[in-house]
């Protein structure tokens, strides 16, 4: 899969294909991306970011967006497991953005990327390192709990995932936009009324019922 | 399971303090600007040089290899530094100074092997080797402050390697610029005065510098 060719969506800025970040996880860190497809990510992330250096916050977005699976492959690919890895993601966005002066527009994207976030990654693997373990102890060190997840859950995550999609889209309008915002996004009351031009009032009751209906769907699904 | 939620409030965050920037010039021309800078001290001195006992100098085949090699140290020095601050560059770039540096020990050494060999020159006056190491020092200060400065600006991932770069690079370019004012053959004296200021002017760039250059990009 590839990502789409970056353009100026009218009104709504830059856009990459919403299904390809998938795509760039494992490949990028894998190298298991081919040859033409590394190139016209390259090419796009290269002018996202020259883009970017001029101040366009649409084109950051994107890039950031593109960044987060890119990232997370490559600080997985470090050896950064389980919640460090988006503790790595964090720190490497945070770097990007002081550094974006840094990248030569002449030059391609990804090196640059790799070289930062493999050194958030080796600091996190280095700060996580210097926590005292029970290492001396065999007993102790054979019961310590491996912190990624357990084996299948991914799975389990994905059906669950998807039946919500499934029930919050068979929702009402209103309920439906009050769950996603509030619910799923985690924005504020405020934010969310700013957004949907609906009171703070039609949201709390619109949201009351979505959760009330979801119940209700959910638990006649396991049924 | 991934943190999306957070991720994007970071994205929006920054995306919405997003302001535009200037990327930087290359390493390369960005070494040449300091240069140019520590070429302006040479300038603004240069009123003071012995001209004649400088050319006497110069003839010297070892005197000359040690200038030359201090020298081509500090643009290789200079080189490293800014090409390391870069993400993504080769760390490979951090040999470019050793083959001069290697020159420049060896050529300073010869010349103490000389002089032990057909003595002459005699130990420094203490005055001298005061004036010699203040000299390396005051040059060498202001040259560390401005490429901190400069090499804050960009993003360097190894502080303290780029610090000690900048560092050699300051310290090069101060011995480089002592020579045309160094009255004397190098001296086992000498050598170690240069060796003790080189390694002091490194150090502290890379004790300090490291840690100026380390938060310049949020070392987490």
């Amino acid at each position: 899969m590839m990502l789409a060719m970056p353009g100026c969506v009218a009104g709504r800025g830059w856009a990459l294909a919403p299904d390809s970040n998938p795509a760039l996880d494992s490949a990028q860190a894998g190298g298991r991306i081919g040859g033409g497809a590394r190139m016209a990510l390259e090419g796009e992330l290269a002018a996202l970011m020259a883009a970017t250096q001029g101040g366009d916050a649409g084109a950051y977005r994107a890039l950031l967006k593109a960044c987060l699976p890119i990232v997370s492959a490559i600080a997985r690919a470090q050896g950064v497991r389980g919640e460090a890895v988006d503790d790595v993601v964090q720190d490497t966005l945070m770097t990007v953005h002081r550094a974006r002066a840094s990248y030569d527009p002449a030059r391609p994207f990804m090196p640059w990327l790799r070289a930062i976030t493999q050194r958030r990654a080796i600091d996190r693997l280095r700060r996580s390192g210097r926590r005292p373990r029970e290492v001396h102890d065999p007993l102790a060190y054979e019961a310590e709990a491996d912190p990624g997840p357990e084996p299948g859950q991914g799975l389990e995550a994905r059906d669950r995932a998807a039946a919500l999609a499934r029930a919050v889209a068979s929702l009402p309008d209103g309920q439906r936009q009050a769950v996603e915002h509030l619910g799923l996004r985690e924005l504020s009351l405020d934010e969310t009324a700013a957004l949907t031009g609906r009171s703070k009032g039609a949201l709390k009751v619109n949201l009351h019922r979505a959760l009330k209906a979801l119940r209700a769907s959910l638990m006649q699904e396991r049924r | 399971m991934a943190d999306l939620a957070r991720h994007e409030r970071l994205v929006e965050d920054l995306a919405g303090s997003l302001e535009p920037v200037r990327p930087l010039q290359a390493p390369a021309l960005r070494a040449a600007l300091w240069l140019g800078a520590a070429l302006l001290i040479g300038l603004v001195l240069a009123s003071r040089i012995d001209t004649s006992g400088f050319m006497l100098r110069m003839g010297v085949p070892d005197l000359a290899l040690a200038a030359l090699g201090a020298v081509l140290t500090a643009v290789g020095a200079a080189v490293a530094a800014f090409a390391t601050s870069v993400p993504g560059r080769s760390r490979a770039w951090a040999l470019l100074p050793l083959p001069p540096l290697a020159l420049w020990i060896g050529a300073s050494g010869f010349g103490c092997l000389r002089d032990w060999i057909a003595p002459g020159t005699g130990p420094l006056h203490p005055q001298e080797v005061a004036g010699c190491f203040s000299f390396l020092v005051c040059v060498s200060v202001p040259l560390s402050v401005l490429i901190v400065v400069m090499l804050r600006r960009a993003c360097p991932l190894r502080p303290n390697l780029t610090a000690a770069l900048g560092g050699l690079a300051a310290a090069a370019a101060a011995a480089a610029l002592l020579m045309p004012f160094h009255p004397h053959d190098a001296t086992a004296t000498d050598l170690l005065i240069h060796a003790v200021a080189v390694v002091g002017v490194i150090g502290l760039n890379g004790l300090a510098g490291g840690r100026l250059l380390g938060r310049g990009v949020g070392n987490g």
